[in-house]
């Protein structure tokens, strides 16, 4: 069953024709939910990725104490492929989540301002999609773009090559563009719709309205949760690597196989490798919570 | 043809036989009246009457499901109604204000005119002014709504429906969320209007200023007009026993 997803102006009795007969209704009800990942990232301490990187040395250390390649090695090791890791590893997980980012943001806002059409073919699709994309595994449908996608496109003469990455991107921006579908309908429908009937009542169409008076206004309430998928995106890179796309975690496993696969490198190298995103993500989730605490005050 | 030609001695506002519902819920079940250029009119009767109900169907916030409401000529609830027509000719004020919150009293009062009108910026700029200061705003132009009082938003947005140069204006219970102390100077600024000759149609539960301020004083109860008549003989010669309750209860 659809859940009702009242527009005003198009579906929704208007507010205020019974005032004693409306019922409450919360101000943005799934709001504090939808920031859940920034809240608890942004909630832990400073000193956590220290923490990390102790108990990463200190563990093996401890473990594997008796045999010949010791923790001094593995982390010799690391320290070699270190530069090798972040520069083409861990730029192309941050590239990857720029263009997602990108092409999610674009492809959501349209097809989240299509889910308030006054038009219900138009409405109803923009919601099969948002909800297709937004409940399906992302691997899944990493998979289906990879396999799906020519690893090149004719444009007449011209062959341009869709290296895998590219088709990483497309797969991320999917489920990017459904979340950011639903962040664009909740802002427009937490507007109050007397801002709507105001509009109205001036004169200015639907499409002004929506524009000049109800855009500006929940602009702002979208930046925390759109940095939050920021954040969650960033994170999920690295199921890329299941499809041989080389970012960070592949080229761990490369560079650990070079190394003999020494169990001793498991986990400095993977342990590197989660504090390299902590250190990316932790800062942007204290920046999104401190913009949530910011635009909740000027409302 | 949904215009026909008015002139200024029929009804500007002409209201036939209008029938109303939200889905089972009829809340207006027949109502006829007709207001001449430059009247004052109250609408008063207990909550959920129909009141609010039959003012937002004069500017088309409502449909309706029967009968016929013009406007100087204009058939609201025509198919093809032309809205940009129907809203120049009439200005609506809400209980709640609705002031953009993301523009200063100014801009909301310039806004309008701007953008829906297209009209030069100098001129607009020059007639916002002279309006928040007619409603008494100096100094107020680059405050935000948030920063204004209740009573002062209030005027703001009078003076926003003003911008647009309407020949009605339609008054949706505008003290109703107003402090006791600050109703006044809304009040007073409605009184103005009405004394330069501005039609207005207020729903409203301010007796005192309705017997002061109406032309006439249309009593609403269960979808139907019950009484109506002047302040003066509507007050103290109420016939009708609903009338006569509500009154009793309310002065």
């Amino acid at each position: 069953m659809r859940p009702a997803r009242p527009i005003p102006g198009v579906t929704a009795p208007r507010q205020g024709d019974l005032p004693v007969l409306l019922p409450f209704r919360a101000a943005t009800p799934d709001r504090a939910d939808g920031l859940r990942f920034s809240r608890w990232l942004a909630d832990l301490p400073a000193a956590v990725p220290v923490v990390l990187g102790a108990l990463a040395a200190a563990w093996p250390a401890v473990a594997y104490a008796q045999g010949g390649y010791g923790m001094a090695q593995a982390m010799d090791a690391l320290w070699r492929w270190l530069p090798f890791l972040v520069t083409s590893g861990f730029a192309l997980n941050i590239l990857i989540s720029f263009f997602t980012m990108v092409i999610g943001t674009a492809a959501g806002v349209i097809l989240g301002l299509w889910q308030i059409s006054v038009h219900k073919p138009v409405r109803n699709t923009a919601w099969f999609v948002t909800q297709l994309f937004r409940n399906s595994p992302w691997l899944v449908l990493l998979f289906i773009v990879m396999l799906a996608f020519p690893f090149e496109i004719r444009i007449g003469d011209q062959v341009i090559p869709v290296p895998d990455w590219m088709k990483a991107v497309i797969g991320l921006s999917l489920p990017i563009m459904a979340n950011i579908s639903e962040i664009v309908r909740g802002a427009v429908q937490s507007v109050p719709s007397g801002q709507w009937e105001a509009a109205e009542s001036l004169a200015f169409s639907r499409a002004q309205t929506l524009w000049q008076i109800i855009l500006p206004q929940c602009f702002k309430r979208m930046i925390p949760p759109w940095m939050n998928w920021y954040a969650i995106l960033t994170m999920a890179t690295p199921l890329v690597s299941l499809l041989g796309v080389e970012e960070i975690v592949t080229l761990s496993r490369q560079a650990m196989e070079a190394e003999n696969n020494m169990p001793e490198l498991l986990v400095p190298f993977y342990g590197f490798c989660l504090v390299i995103f902590f250190a990316y993500c932790y800062p942007i989730a204290r920046l999104t919570m401190r913009l949530e605490r910011k635009f909740a005050v000027k409302q | 043809m949904t215009e026909t030609a008015w002139t200024p001695d029929q009804p500007i506002i002409s209201i036939r036989d209008v029938h109303k519902s939200f889905g089972a819920l009829e809340v207006l079940k027949g109502v006829t009246f007709e207001v001449m250029k430059g009247e004052v009119i109250c609408i008063i009767g207990p909550s959920g009457s129909g009141k609010s109900t039959l003012i937002r169907c004069i500017n088309a916030l409502n449909d309706i499901q029967a009968g016929s409401i013009t406007v100087e000529g204009l058939e609201v609830h025509a198919p093809k109604l032309d809205k940009l027509a129907l809203r120049k000719k009439v200005g609506m004020v809400f209980q709640q204000y609705n002031l953009f919150p993301h523009k200063t009293a100014l801009e909301n009062v310039m806004m309008a005119p701007l953008k829906v009108l297209k009209e030069p910026k100098a001129d607009v700029e020059a007639r916002a002014r002279a309006l928040i200061r007619k409603v008494r705003l100096d100094g107020k132009e680059d405050s935000y709504p948030g920063e204004l009082s209740g009573g002062q938003q209030q005027r703001v947005a009078i003076a926003r429906s003003l911008a647009m140069r309407p020949d009605v204006m339609l008054f949706d219970e505008v003290t109703a969320a107003l402090d006791p102390e600050t109703v006044k100077e809304v009040l007073v600024t409605i009184k103005e209007l009405a004394a330069e000759g501005m039609t207005c149609i207020l729903v409203t539960h301010e007796m005192g200023f309705a017997r002061e301020i109406a032309d006439h004083i249309y009593f609403t109860d269960r979808g139907v007009i019950v009484e109506h008549g002047p302040p003066k003989t509507f007050f103290t010669e109420a016939r009708d026993p609903r009338t006569r309750e509500f009154l009793s209860q309310i002065l």
